[in-house]
């Protein structure tokens, strides 16, 4: 996966020219530009949680919780932990791994000011098994050899899985246990890793957080808009000149991002928002539509954690969107009933309107089964793949018409949404 | 105060002693597990649904108090 | 009759119902385990059959108990029926029914106080009850003359062919993926299997 800098300074924020290359991996080289982080007492942890707040920083990690509240959340229980949280379990998105392979001195300068703010002693990386492993333990030996992290993270990975990203599980995996997400309450803010309050904040939130306390709250906000300020990492992929990692002003359009990705090879026929749990738009439609949560929320969309994939008109949705309930179904943890059977299910039934079986009722099928599995388990994977299916039944219905009476419009079969294989079941 | 039950999905085994003995509230779906009416319980209604909780043989059925 | 032969008798006969009922118990417990249901019968109902017999075994071994302690042709002692293997009189068996009702008490106390212990502790401490039945069966077979004979021995195959029956059955059964459980394990076990050949 390519980074596509931008040529003005005002978006090139956390991946700047320079970064490209992987010459921010040296600490010296960082530091010369971005500037060297305020020394570790300078900054007492209100005047941290302050400039947040004035900031407007939101989580980039998908749900985009303003961090101030998280900070004072957790900020209040004895003893808190902080994660830096890396493990980017969406195969469509590349831009937790883009940040740490080519910025990482940054996420961890976050890291140091989300743990003076909350009053941490305790701190963890956490990241998908794979290279990035190796390359952040030398990353961060080196900095505990230099001394300059007051606390010195430790580096814990988990299996590449879909959930192994989410809040709970990663909290679980911390305590020794398997990446699954565990029961609801209480929430990881009052009681996470070995029943301390948790901050668990996404790789690029604490990037943002980096640079937002060496220049300011008024710089973070000249980007962005008024309620969604900043800038935020996209990864464009799919029907697209040149698929990669791209920095924008949050509210940016759904068009200028694309072209920023080197336009839509083919005609634009509907973009994916947000990722797998995110849904879909019509390609008409969204092309002006902004990447907000204000700007897309009418639509039944949020920029999630910025995936937008492009599908062009040679490709047919309602394959894809099977593909992917399947990848789906998969990545189930298999703790909860309604879950493990009725997301392989609704697989299942999609496959078979993918493959033109007529038999009447499918789609019936799909909603009753969407019905019972919402807001029937421990996490929101099943709530996010019931928004990922609904909305490719509304903006793919012509295309499940088509495939009703025995046809199809596609003319290229080629993938395009990833749905990587993971060897074993969950654990 | 109102008292709503709440299903914790991970402890529970879709056995159905909730439904049996709430069925007012509770359906089994089709895989067994179940449906749980959310609105809070009338007091007509709330001691057998202390009675389904204390039943589930998993422990996954709760009431839990929702300030409203 | 006289006092001491009366409470002799109430002692052994509330001994064998307890005994009877305890198997009761376990075959209920043994059969409808990892929530299969009993043909007929809603599962609450069950569950109840399962919880009521056991508390009317405690009342019964209560009297059993009580009776046998204050029989004046024996001296055993309140001690000696709760902590196993002190009673002076037949130190062994008495011992052993001690020992039966010490892990029934564990079991019965933890079941009333399920909601608080959390499950893996109410787990682990009721399994042990699967002990306290042989355990149970020993004394009762040792310490009555006439469990060796006629209608209590029958009494007493009876309760060992019901229990080692279900066991067996329920053993057998294990390979059925039929109650709900099983189910759900087997649908994991497939989802293994399709995404390891994929």
């Amino acid at each position: 996966m390519s980074v596509l800098c931008e040529e003005t300074a005002v978006t090139a924020r956390l991946l700047p020219d320079d970064a490209a290359s992987g010459r921010l991996r040296d600490l010296a080289a960082h530091q010369q530009v971005f500037g060297a982080p305020a020394p570790a007492g300078a900054l007492t942890s209100t005047a941290i949680v302050a400039m947040v707040e004035a900031a407007g920083l939101t989580g980039r990690g998908g749900a985009g919780f303003p961090m101030a509240r998280k900070l004072k959340a957790v900020a209040a229980g004895g003893s808190p932990v902080v994660v830096a949280n890396g493990a980017e379990g969406e195969p469509a998105s590349s831009k937790d791994k883009v940040l740490l392979s080519l910025v990482p001195h940054l996420v961890l300068d976050g890291l140091q000011l989300a743990c003076r703010a909350v009053g941490a002693t305790e701190a963890y990386v956490y990241v998908h098994e794979g290279p990035l492993v190796a390359m952040m333990s030398s990353i961060i030996s080196t900095r505990a050899a230099l001394g300059i992290d007051p606390v010195t993270p430790k580096l814990v990975s988990a299996p590449a899985r879909f959930i192994s990203g989410q809040e709970s599980a990663v909290v679980s995996r911390l305590d020794g246990g398997p990446a699954l997400p565990m029961a609801v309450p209480p929430p990881v803010y009052l009681k996470g890793v070995h029943k301390s309050p948790t901050l668990v904040q996404n790789v690029e939130t604490l990037a943002h957080l980096a640079l937002l306390v060496r220049r300011g709250s008024g710089w973070f906000r000249s980007a962005g808009t008024e309620a969604e300020p900043g800038t935020m990492l996209c990864s464009v992929t799919g029907a697209v000149a040149h698929k990669g990692v791209v920095e924008t002003p949050v509210g940016t359009s759904i068009s200028a991002v694309l072209e920023r990705a080197g336009g839509v090879d083919g005609d634009l026929q509907a973009v994916l928002v947000g990722g797998y749990h995110g849904a879909w738009l019509p390609g008409s439609a969204a092309l002006d539509l902004p990447l907000s949560l204000a700007g897309l929320r009418p639509h039944g969309a949020t920029p999630g954690a910025g995936v937008v994939v492009a599908l062009s008109t040679r490709t047919c949705g309602l394959v894809e969107t099977a593909r992917v309930v399947d990848y789906l179904a998969a990545q189930s943890a298999r703790q909860c009933g309604p879950c493990l059977n009725g997301l392989p299910a609704m697989a299942e039934t999609l496959g078979r309107l993918a493959r033109r079986d007529r038999t009447p009722g499918l789609v019936e099928r799909v909603h009753q089964l969407a019905g019972l599995v919402e807001r029937r388990g421990a996490c929101h994977h099943p709530d996010g793949t019931v928004r990922f299916v609904r909305s490719a039944l509304t903006v793919f219905a012509a295309e499940v018409d088509r495939h009703l009476a025995g046809g199809c419009t596609a003319t290229d079969r080629a993938a395009v949404l990833p749905t990587p294989r993971t060897r074993g079941g969950a654990s | 105060m109102n008292q709503t039950l709440a299903v914790n999905w991970i402890a529970c085994d879709g056995r159905g002693l909730c439904a049996e003995l709430l069925p007012e509230r509770i359906t089994p779906d089709e895989w067994g597990f179940p449906v749980v009416d959310g609105h809070p319980m009338g007091p007509d209604l709330l001691p057998d649904a202390r009675r389904a909780v204390a039943a589930c043989p998993t422990l996954a059925l709760r009431l839990a108090a929702t300030g409203r | 009759m006289s006092t001491g032969s009366a409470l002799w008798y109430l002692s052994r006969g509330t001994g064998v119902v307890s005994l009877v009922l305890l198997t009761v118990v376990i075959v209920l417990g043994v059969l409808t385990r990892g929530g299969r249901p009993l043909p007929g019968l809603p599962r609450f109902a069950v569950a109840g059959l399962h919880r009521n017999a056991s508390l009317l075994a405690v009342a019964f071994l209560a009297v059993h108990i009580v009776t046998a302690v204050l029989d004046p042709y024996v001296t055993i002692g309140w001690l000696a029926t709760l902590v196993p293997f002190v009673s002076k009189y037949q130190t062994a068996w008495i011992g052993l029914g001690a020992l039966s009702l010490d892990l029934m008490l564990a079991a019965v106390v933890t079941s009333l106080l399920r909601q608080r212990i959390g499950r893996r502790v109410w787990r682990a401490i009721h399994l042990s009850v699967y002990a306290s039945w042989p355990v149970a069966l020993v004394h009762a077979f040792t310490l009555g003359p006439d469990i060796k004979t006629g209608a209590l021995a029958w009494l007493g195959v009876g309760c060992v062919a019901a229990t080692a029956g279900a066991v067996a059955w329920r053993v057998a059964d294990d390979q059925q993926p039929s109650n709900i459980s099983a189910r759900n394990q087997q649908v994991r076990q497939d989802a293994d299997r399709k995404e390891v050949m994929a």
